[in-house]
């Protein structure tokens, strides 16, 4: 178990910088998930905390010891590549005692671990295959194995499950999440799918550009966006921005300038009643998406193309509808994408009706 | 199904099996044909002598010297063009402009002609004008006879024979090092492993393929060295780098003994033929194929 502290991380290639002056904790036993769209930095951060990357500037402390001149393979960290990085001429056996024969572990100890492990990850009856004979899910396990038997102070994932199917995916991510539970390390895992980064972390690091755009819990990410970005980057489908200047009959004060208005597409609602008061919009259905209990629909309106989401409603089938979002369901963004939570009212008393096309 | 739609693929194949069978599988059974007779290529007649050729060339004290120096000279050509190239591609393996000009340069010996080379190196090896023996004189050393001396001339060939097979040798094993992915050694690296371990492990047993392949072509190759002999020694001094095929070259284009010439050819193929057969049930099963 153990804290890691970046401070001021910056890596440059060459003339290229690809993160600059990077603060982040990540807590001690926590399931933290580093999200953004490639190219973002977030792979580059998690080699340089393995040390497979040397930062070109700051420092990395893993609990109290700054690890800066730390080899990869004294800094008690284990690592789950995206390819596995099995070693293909050994066994799964070999694979998995590796590590531990280069510390000089004992055989009769070494065979126990093995056998342990093994058996948590249902591999016992593969221990002597060779992994090019394994099917993609019986090699993440090999690769699981060999980062769990050396039993590291931190686990390093880079995304481990990108290269199974969507089901077997599933199936991993509850046991990844399971096995965290069990095991208690802290768990660093890089992904650039957000729905995999919800799902498994209790803290997300969303990242940009090399900039970290927000370090929440899930739950306040979605619901407590600080930037467009991070309010964009979450969300299936993604929150719906448009410009303030497109929201045509939004009638708001306020006090700072707005950039950007968004909202959830789950938080919109189709031909509601009279009584209910918002932001009002008319316009086409696109597409309907039925996913089961919930629909996903496209619309064009004036104030562009949008995102609705219900939930156990029967499908709207009028092509020409009225969405209605609750003034309290408005996100608001400064001009360069920043979030507003003061300083913006909307004006209830007359209600904004914008016509369709 | 018309007939021509039968006959089509024949038709395709026929060039290529035509020219196999007329250059490659046609010579062959003539030649172990030409083995049970005693002809000398100008004489209307061929006299039948049976397996007499085999005999006397078992009984050939030269025949065994042959055979001792082929075998002397495959396996030192062998392992050191391996070795060395192996060392080398391990130190080429590396970007930057240093080392792909090193790497162009000893390439080039591949491309160039063996007559050449032969030419070239007779110069330098040259026990009076020689570049070598010069240096040599230079150091402080006694100058050596290189290929006038029957203790030299053998190693003397297998020089010229690794300077001219290491470009090409190191450059199949730097492909090989650069098709093992990066995050083998990054893996290896927070497993703890030491340089040495890693590459004993996990990069040599990756190379395998890579060194099997190399092997047999090298071994293939030195079995039926030719020119270098045919240019720099003739076969001296006193037989001592005189090899399988520069002795069928003498029997049946100078002495027109051909076919004992042939007798010996067919020897070649033999053991040749087993060497493979060894190789491939030997190693096959230590190789690993991805």
């Amino acid at each position: 178990m153990a804290k890691i502290e970046l401070k001021n991380i910056s890596k440059k290639f060459k003339d290229d910088t690809v993160i600059q002056n990077l603060n982040l904790t990540i807590k001690d036993g926590s399931f933290t998930v580093l999200v953004g769209p490639s190219g973002c930095g977030k792979s580059t951060t998690l080699r340089m905390v393995a040390g497979l990357e040397k930062q070109s500037d700051g420092e990395i402390w893993i609990d109290d010891t700054c690890v800066n001149d730390t080899p990869p393979g004294m800094r008690d960290v284990a690592m789950v590549f995206q390819n596995y990085a099995l070693y293909p001429t050994m066994s799964v056996r070999g694979n998995i005692e590796f590590g531990l024969k280069n510390r000089g572990v004992a055989r009769g100890e070494r065979d126990k671990l093995v056998k342990d492990i093994s058996e948590i990850v249902g591999l016992t009856p593969h221990l002597d295959k060779k992994p090019q004979n394994l099917s993609g899910g019986q090699r993440q396990r090999v690769a699981l194995a060999r980062a769990m038997v050396k039993q590291p102070k931190v686990f390093i994932l880079d995304e481990p499950l990108s290269n199974l199917d969507a089901k077997l995916r599933n199936q991993m991510r509850t046991e990844l999440i399971q096995l965290h539970k069990r095991l208690g390390t802290t768990f660093v895992y890089v992904t650039h799918d957000q729905v995999e980064a919800m799902s498994m972390g209790d803290e997300i690091v969303v990242m940009n550009k090399g900039v970290i755009q927000q370090a929440d819990s899930p739950m306040k990410l979605y619901h407590d966006p600080e930037n467009l970005f991070t309010a964009e980057f979450i969300g299936t489908p993604a929150m719906n921005t448009m410009q303030m200047r497109d929201a045509q009959g939004l009638d708001i004060q306020a006090s700072v300038g707005i950039g950007y208005v968004g909202f959830r597409p789950e938080q919109a609602l189709i031909n509601a009643g009279p009584d209910s008061e918002g932001y009002t919009v008319e316009g086409e259905i696109l597409t309907r998406e039925s996913l089961g209990a919930e629909q996903i629909y496209q619309i064009q309106s004036r104030s562009g193309v949008f995102f609705v989401k219900t939930f156990l409603a029967p499908v709207v089938t009028a092509d020409h509808v009225k969405v209605t979002i609750p003034y309290e369901h408005l996100y608001y963004f400064g001009l360069s994408g920043e979030r507003l939570r003061s300083g913006v009212q909307a004006n209830r008393k007359q209600l904004a009706t914008v016509g369709g096309i | 199904m018309t007939l021509w739609h039968k006959l089509r693929p024949y038709g395709m194949v026929a060039p290529a099996i035509i020219i196999f069978s007329l250059f490659f599988i046609y010579p062959i059974f003539y030649m172990m044909y030409l083995s049970l007779f005693d002809w000398n290529f100008v004489s209307p007649t061929k006299t039948y002598v049976g397996l007499q050729n085999f005999a006397d060339l078992l009984a050939d004290e030269d025949f065994r010297k042959v055979l001792s120096n082929t075998t002397i000279y495959t396996v030192l050509t062998v392992t050191l063009t391996t070795g060395l190239a192996l060392l080398l591609a391990l130190w080429l393996n590396r970007k930057s402009f240093f080392h792909g000009f090193v790497q162009g340069a000893i390439f080039s010996p591949h491309i160039i002609s063996l007559v050449s080379i032969s030419l070239l190196w007779s110069w330098l090896m040259d026990p009076e004008y020689g570049l070598l023996n010069w240096v040599i004189g230079l150091a402080g050393f006694e100058k050596l006879q290189w290929l006038s001396h029957p203790g030299t001339s053998l190693v003397s060939l297998v020089m010229v024979a690794v300077w001219k097979g290491l470009g090409y040798n190191a450059l199949v094993f730097i492909a090989g090092l650069q098709s093992i992915p990066a995050d083998i050694y990054e893996a290896a690296s927070l497993d703890r492993s030491k340089p040495w371990t890693t590459f004993s492990k996990l990069i040599l047993p990756m190379l395998s393929p890579t060194i099997f392949f190399l092997v047999i072509i090298n071994m293939i190759g030195s079995f039926q060295v030719f020119e270098t002999i045919a240019i720099m020694t003739q076969g001296g001094p006193v037989n001592s780098t005189s090899t399988l095929v520069y002795y069928i070259y003498e029997y049946g284009f100078r002495f027109f003994k051909i076919g004992y010439a042939s007798a010996s050819g067919v020897i070649l193929l033999v053991i040749v033929g087993i060497l493979t057969i060894i190789y491939f049930k030997l190693l096959s099963n230590r190789v690993h194929y991805r």
